[in-house]
């Protein structure tokens, strides 16, 4: 029967993780080839939910093609368009209202927090663990509701355009973001009860998946897979955008390098993210909430680029214009796809278990790999 | 009063009176095995009920609300749409194997049926070598699912069962010991005699520190054998999508399914005989008064509660933990209870030949 599973000349085990697979959070399609339970090659395919965003965007003009970029990393959807729009503001030399940059970066980091609480809960579940999944999604729905009031959409958020934001936030806004705020400050702890002090959680995740700090670099890790790992690459702080350098908080880095040091790195990410939400909501200063721009925006001739940090990373946008209303061309450089690039490296020698919690600390989102 | 006992007594006396010797005993081997197969399906549907409902206050939600009050059909419903769906064996799959092995693993669950004392002196087969019977039969299910998973000719199933006979071929050495530890302080593997015993007080009590090590010991031994979390390797579905029954479907899985409800009722229902006296109620030294309105408890009830009890234990297990590896997993086995449960073993002859216990 041996012939009939697929086996390589070595005699190893061949099987598709995916692309329909409970642990690839999407479809990620990566063959894997096995001796026994140890992992001794990953290889990731790529291509089943390619949109070509990127062609796309040639064809919309600089106020539209935002809104193909809420597709990309759909769990980021504020700080990809906030990228977005720096670019084309940079081309156009535009001063952004100050009340404006405070909801911007208000939204970033709550968005933050939301996508870090999925990844968390999502985590737990890949390492066989199902209720923290629910403990997450109490708090998510939280940000989910204020998201929903002020934009109307829970996901694809299209609220950061160009000049400022598309509409002044809801009178509740204050309100609610300080009710998550205590809600989120006294519940932090059953996070740390219910899987960091784990014992098991911890085992598995302990020394496994190591990425070291050299290996990061060259692989260019970027977001809390760098920070795990040593890196200094929050971009908030080394090229600080908006209001970043006014503010007080720390870049979390963890010098281990293996999954429990990402899992770490991404947990004070949520306390530091807190920190700046309670730094700006009692200071969201009076004003226009969009600064005057013309109808149709024509950026110069020439290259712009833009970097932000994502919950997972560095996003960078680079757009070529030619001086017409369309970019002539443009890229994104995604977070994932970097640290996705990893994972081959990450996880030889491993179990399939240690591939599922490495493949979990990575958070990756499908559609900002494939783009 | 009434009781188990009783009515099953009236019924055999009536058999027996109007059909003879050779045919009562016939009928009453067969309702037996009806009253068996009804008893899996309705344990079936309750702890799957029960299981979600456990699920559902651990994760601060609702659980079944919709079929029926507070959800109570769910069960029902979900067992009618397996019923109704087609039965694939895949393409390349070793059809009779394939089709056999659920039902070996069901034939398992049932056969350990057989010595389990349900209530006072209500027992299909009081065996001389109860417990022995039950730690060597609940081994044949094993044996069902190498079958599924080889027989699957899928790479997923085949490492599930991998994992699964690795498994439960260990842990059945901790449970074992488990198991002797209180055949050695009863004195016996005759199941109602290992409840006799503890008449004036459960094994649990009785045996001290030993016997409670051995009661964790088995505890985490039964829920390795039911293949369930933080032990479900064999199925790890965010690793193996659903492991060894990767490819089943309909009634087949819901064989599989069944058998693992059936399995933890048959591992709790064992323990609870074994750790808290079975049906025995609980008595304290010399409070005659006490005792007497314990005694007013249908048996059953007892054993009811303390089987639910420790079911309940395994399930709070489930939604808590996340899942082990499976090196780490036969570590913790070979590394750490094994040798813990040999010492525990020498330290329960101790206490029995000194007398300590009593």
């Amino acid at each position: 029967m041996l012939e009939e599973i697929g086996t390589n000349d070595q005699g190893d085990m061949i099987i598709n993780i995916g692309p329909q697979h409970p642990s690839t959070h999407g479809v990620l399609h990566l063959v894997i080839t096995l001796n026994g339970e140890t992992v001794k090659k990953v290889e990731p395919h790529l291509g089943y939910i390619h949109r070509s965003i990127e062609k796309m965007c040639e064809s919309l003009n600089y106020r539209q093609f935002i809104y193909v970029t809420s597709r990309m990393d759909y769990l980021s959807s504020h700080i990809n368009n906030h990228a977005c729009a720096l670019c084309v503001e940079q081309g156009l030399q535009l001063e952004i209202p100050s009340r404006a940059q405070v909801i911007r970066v208000l939204l970033d980091e709550l968005t933050r927090i939301a996508s870090h609480q999925l990844w968390w809960g999502a985590l737990a579940m890949d390492l066989g663990a199902f209720t923290p999944f629910f403990y997450a999604f109490r708090e998510r729905e939280m940000i989910n509701e204020i998201m929903e009031e002020t934009c109307g959409a829970r996901l694809t958020m299209n609220y950061i355009v160009p000049g400022g934001l598309m509409m002044d936030v809801h009178p509740d806004f204050q309100r609610k973001v300080k009710a998550f705020l205590v809600q989120f400050r006294s519940k932090i702890h059953e996070y740390d009860e219910l899987v960091t002090g784990n014992v098991i959680f911890q085992s598995r995740t302990k020394g496994v998946g190591i990425l070291s700090k050299e290996d990061a670099i060259s692989y260019g890790c970027t977001g809390p897979t760098g920070r795990g790992s040593g890196v200094s690459c929050d971009i908030r702080k080394l090229y600080p955008y908006e209001i970043y350098q006014q503010l007080q908080f720390d870049e979390v880095l963890e010098q281990g390098g293996d999954s429990f040091a990402r899992y770490k790195v991404r947990i004070g990410e949520m306390i530091q993210s807190m920190n700046i939400i309670e730094q700006l909501i009692d200071n969201i200063p009076e004003g226009d909430f969009q600064a005057k721009t013309k109808a149709v925006l024509k950026l110069p001739k020439g290259d712009f680029y833009s970097r932000v940090e994502t919950a997972r990373g560095e996003l960078g946008v680079y757009i070529i214009s030619e001086g017409g209303t369309t970019p002539y061309r443009i890229k994104f450089r995604s977070p994932g796809f970097s640290n996705l690039s990893a994972l081959d490296h990450m996880s030889r020698g491993g179990k399939i278990g240690d591939l599922m919690a490495t493949m979990g600390t990575l958070d990756l989102v499908i559609p900002d790999i494939d783009r | 009063m009434i009781s188990l006992e009783s009515l099953n007594r009236a019924l055999q006396h009536w058999l027996q009176s109007t059909l003879g010797d050779p045919w009562a005993y016939l009928v009453m081997c067969v309702l037996v095995g009806l009253a068996a197969i009804t008893l899996f399906a309705v344990l079936g549907l309750a702890l799957v009920y029960m299981e979600r409902k456990v699920a559902a206050l651990m994760q601060i939600r609702m659980g079944p609300n919709r079929v029926g009050p507070k959800g109570i059909f769910q069960t029902s419903a979900d067992t009618l749409k397996l019923v109704m769906k087609e039965g694939l064996t895949p393409d390349g799959a070793d059809k009779f194997l394939f089709n056999f092995a659920p039902f070996l693993v069901m034939i398992a669950a049932m056969l350990v049926l057989a010595p389990i004392a349900f209530a006072r002196n209500f027992q299909i087969w009081d065996l001389n070598i109860g417990v022995l019977y039950v730690a060597a039969v609940s081994s044949i299910a094993v044996i069902g699912i190498l079958m599924a998973g080889w027989s699957s000719n899928n790479k997923y199933s085949l490492l599930g069962a991998m994992r699964s006979a690795a498994q439960i071929v260990s842990y059945e050495l901790s449970a074992g010991l488990a198991i002797l530890s209180i055949v050695v302080l009863a004195g016996s593997l005759r199941i109602s005699d290992i409840i006799a015993s503890q008449a004036d007080g459960w094994w649990i009590i009785k045996g001290h520190v030993p016997a409670l090590i051995a009661f964790v010991i088995f505890l985490i031994a039964v829920t390795a054998e039911t293949n369930r979390a933080p032990f479900d390797l064999a199925e790890a579905e965010s690793e193996l999508t659903a492991g060894f029954h990767t490819e089943y479907s309909g009634m087949k899985f819901a064989l599989f399914f069944l058998a693992e409800y059936i399995n933890i009722f048959i591992g709790c229902a064992i323990g609870a005989t074994l750790f808290f006296g079975g049906w025995m109620p609980f008595h304290i030294g010399h409070w005659e008064a006490f005792n007497r309105v314990m005694d007013y408890i249908p048996s059953s009830l007892w054993f009811l509660g303390k089987t639910l009890f420790l079911i309940f234990l395994i399930m709070w297990f489930r939604w808590t933990f996340p899942r082990l590896r499976v090196d780490q997993l036969l570590n913790l086995e070979w590394k750490y209870l094994l040798p813990i449960s040999m010492i525990n073993l020498l330290f329960i002859t101790l206490m029995a030949i000194l007398g300590w216990h009593l």
